[in-house]
């Protein structure tokens, strides 16, 4: 499917109607994760390790299992052990030995949170006072937090039998160091060697948590005869229903999984947590099960983005050319291997054309729970340090800094340094339209900055169905397997259908379906839903509008290629000699039970084809000098989308990002305690951004067309949180004179650094 | 023959090899050609890695067709959050 359609040519996309499931919501009629209920249901909790670091001695369950009121518990014992075995899960891929291991602890526990052992009961009460009767028996091991010192040679262990891969020949010691990943273009030595600036820094970031507004949440019901029921707040629910299948040893037919509505996901919902629990706990006790994590366990369990240490040398010319490029990126990745250091490393640059380029990657297990994906997995770290010196780059060639991005930037065939050339993208058109901006040239007073980065996502397709229903009264019932994570893809899907079938937008109405519904579809993430979601619905529309076309063929009795499909109803093909009375889609929908049967048309695609997303940001901040507090005055986001089927959606897509990326920038970081333990498993103590502390943000959306999608889509839900960490710093540094390499940029450690600046102690 | 490039993150598992010419069909006869060629690569072949075919990137495609004078990168696949 390629894209020749003109914005003139459409009637539905681009406009900005309301959303299907928006009056549920704002009536509190929607059902999410925790609304779920059957009755009979029991309560689980789940029982985790207070140590960051243990073996697992013993566990004794026999004083839970006798409580009153407790109906099933399990522990290791009741999930089989997995051989290592590679799957796709949303960030890269996951392994089901590690998978089942972090469900619930085997041999060890590997963080504070770890799952030991999980019950049921008939009140959360009494599952919490089983929990309590529950005794395990551990022998505490040193753990290790921070990243880089569990890159050292004598830093306690995780994993005995993890050698680093990527290193040949492979080492002779084990080592927290879980794969080696380098990317290499040219010659970077000969390229430093024709520098003539040269900026080299070193760069740290916290983990920090997507921070969902609702929790994990399911509820689970089987059957003696092994059938299972699952509804949980899931980005995937058929990845969760496959990975619930492998990992209690089922059919995957006997499971099915409905999505409840979900509030936030951002990669944090890409894998499973409680649901095999659930779904064991409901087998032993042959009663639903239902388990709600509370915010402490989403924060001590789930899993937060990676934190990371990241080097980066940079070499250019001093007319503004980059002549070398080279980064180290070691991530933590938590308990089991798979951070997301493989694509930060794949992105650190690429939105440079650059001829010597050298990126080393390091994927570093440590005490912490095992990382998740967080939009553009690993992106914005990697943009903070490489896009702060490309800015000090810029400030020593004195050079305006979109200009040298503008001077060194990648275009349409520009070749990458991780595999493909670029097609169509849209990098310069963004750096272009911020130049542009008003906000661009606002003027600033004293304490004042402004600072602008850069970011670029691959985004993926990926396997996605759909089918499109024609009811009797010719209105349309779509249903599509990518799961709206409450950006709106609802709308843009029907706004899409509405579009091929000529109709409007009310008279189509999309649900997402279940996983007996449809066939499978890969998780909602990398940015895919609108592009191959879109992708499914439309060519179900088309197979729909085919089959239409041959039914009013057959009813007034004229050869197929007589009738074309043109503005909801099928009429006389233009120069056709067959002239008939056209048919409404309402008209064909009233007889199409009598003239052969219901009329629908399906899809199911694996979606090649994603754009690459690019976008460039402008941020305004104030630095009290007196207190280190930064206050984010203006903020601009300007952005290649491909083309925007709903404006307002995509806005918020942008405008989420944003927010999320001044967390991240700003205040968001774990902060563990010597021995070990989450101190601030909270959003008292973790401090996410409120509407009170930002500004409007402002959007500029950028049209580049995808030229392999039916409408131009390219993916937009992650490019936005990729630059605001750089930017941010970047407008403090022209503030206040001092630039960060460490965040958050939280007051203490801005404080910290006005007194060191000023001669005074730190 | 198509002109395959191999990512330089590849490399460790070809012996350093990155550019080799194969006559070969389609993705699945480039990752059986490259599983022969390279045993260490062979695990990551079908989960891990994604191609770009003269430009246009294919993800879990194996029947995606390559012509004979395709310019084919290999590289890993990607996702997101």
């Amino acid at each position: 499917m390629s894209s020749t359609l003109k914005p003139q040519d459409l009637k539905v996309v681009g406009s900005r109607p309301l959303r299907p499931d928006g009056v549920d919501k704002v009536t509190g009629r929607a059902r999410y994760g925790a609304d779920v209920n059957l009755s009979g249901q029991l309560i689980g909790k789940v029982l985790r390790s207070p140590h960051a670091h243990a073996r697992i001695l013993a566990i004794d369950t026999s004083l839970a299992e006798a409580l009153p009121g407790v109906k099933a518990v399990v522990t290791r014992d009741d999930f089989p052990d997995m051989p290592e075995e590679y799957a796709a899960a949303g960030e890269l891929t996951i392994n089901y030995r590690d998978v089942t291991r972090n469900m619930m602890a085997r041999e060890k526990v590997l963080y504070d949170g770890h799952p030991v052992a999980a019950v049921a009961a008939i009140s959360e009460s009494i599952a919490r006072q089983a929990l309590a009767l529950i005794k395990v028996d551990y022998e505490v091991l040193p753990h290790v937090i921070d990243v880089r010192e569990a890159m050292r040679p004598d830093a306690p262990l995780l994993h005995e039998a993890q050698y680093t891969e990527g290193i040949s020949p492979r080492p002779d010691r084990p080592s927290n160091i879980a794969k080696r990943i380098e990317f290499s273009r040219g010659d970077v030595a000969a390229g430093f060697a024709r520098a003539e600036v040269i900026v080299e820094r070193e760069f740290n970031t916290q983990p920090v948590h997507q921070g969902y507004i609702e929790p994990q949440a399911c509820l689970a019901s089987t059957t003696e005869d092994g059938q299972a029921e699952l509804w949980t707040s899931t980005q995937g629910h058929f990845v969760f229903r496959a990975q619930c299948a492998k990992l209690l040893a089922m059919e995957v037919s006997r499971i099915r999984v409905t999505p409840t509505e979900i509030g936030g996901g951002f990669g944090g919902k890409n894998n499973i947590y409680n649901e095999p629990l659930a779904i064991a706990l409901s087998r032993k006790s042959h009663r639903p099960v239902k388990m709600v994590m509370s915010r402490e366990e989403v924060f001590r369990a789930t899993g937060p983005t990676s934190g990371g240490n990241v080097k980066v040398k940079l070499g250019a010319t001093k007319d503004g050319r980059i002549t070398a490029a080279q980064a180290e990126l070691n991530f933590q990745a938590g308990a089991y291997p798979g951070s997301s250091v493989a694509p930060a490393s794949m992105c650190a640059f690429t939105r440079y054309d650059l001829d010597n380029v050298r990126v080393i990657g390091h994927d570093v297990t440590c005490n912490r729970p095992k990382v998740a994906a967080y939009r553009a997995p690993g992106a914005p770290i990697a943009a903070f340090a490489v896009e702060s010196v490309i800015d000090e780059m810029a400030a020593k060639l004195a050079i305006d800094p979109l200009e040298f991005r503008l001077k060194n930037a990648a275009r349409e065939g520009t070749q990458t340094y991780y595999g493909p050339k670029f097609g169509t993208i849209g990098y310069v058109e963004t750096l272009e339209a911020a130049r542009a901006h008003p906000h661009y040239r606002a003027p600033l007073g004293p304490n004042q900055g402004r600072g602008v980065a850069t970011g670029f996502w691959f985004n993926i397709g990926g396997e996605t169905s759909a089918s499109v229903n024609i009811n009797e009264d010719g209105t349309v019932a779509l249903m599509h397997g990518t799961l709206d994570v409450a950006g709106g893809s609802r709308a843009a899907m029907a706004m899409m259908v509405a579009e091929e079938l000529g109709i409007a937008y009310e008279h189509v109405r999309p649900i997402v379906g279940d996983t007996a519904a449809l066939g499978f579809n890969f998780i909602t993430a990398g940015s895919r839903g609108t592009f191959a979601g879109g992708m499914a619905c439309v060519a179900a529309a088309r197979q729909a509008i085919e089959r239409l076309r041959h039914r009013v063929a057959a009813i007034r009795e004229v050869p197929v290629e007589a009738v074309a499909w043109q503005d909801g109803c099928a009429r006389p093909a233009e120069g056709s000699a067959h002239q008939f009375a056209p048919m409404s889609l309402a008209e064909i929908g009233r007889v199409a039970g009598r003239t052969g049967g219901t009329i629908a048309g399906h899809a199911e695609i694996n979606a090649q084809g994603a754009g690459p997303g690019f976008g460039t940001h402008i941020v305004d901040v104030e630095v009290d000098r007196e207190t280190g507090a930064i206050r984010v005055l203006r903020y601009t986001v300007v952005q290649d989308v491909g083309r925007a089927i709903h404006p307002a959606y995509v806005e918020g897509q942008l405008q989420g990002g944003a927010v999320q990326g001044i967390g991240w920038a700003l205040n968001e970081e774990y902060v563990y305690g010597a021995d070990g333990v989450l101190q601030n498993p909270g959003f008292l103590d973790y401090r996410i951004p409120v509407a009170s502390d930002l500004p409007f943000i402002d959007t500029v959306i950028v049209e580049v067309p995808n030229p392999r999608h039916p409408y131009g889509v390219r993916g937009c839900g992650e490019v936005p949180i990729i630059a605001p960490l750089a930017a941010i710093a970047n407008a403090v540094a022209q503030a206040i004179g001092i630039r960060f390499f460490d965040l958050p940029l939280s007051p203490p450690r801005v404080l910290r650094a006005i007194a060191e600046a000023a001669g005074g102690p730190a | 023959m198509a002109r395959i490039s191999l990512s330089s993150s590849l490399a460790p598992f070809t012996g350093g090899e990155t550019a080799i010419e194969l006559d070969v069909a389609n993705v699945r006869q480039l990752f059986a050609a490259l599983g022969e060629r390279y045993p260490e690569l062979a695990s990551q072949l079908e989960t891990e890695l994604a191609v770009a075919i003269d430009g246009e990137i294919y993800q879990d495609a194996l029947l995606q067709a390559i012509a004979d004078e395709s310019e084919v990168f290999v590289f890993p696949k990607i996702a997101g959050g």
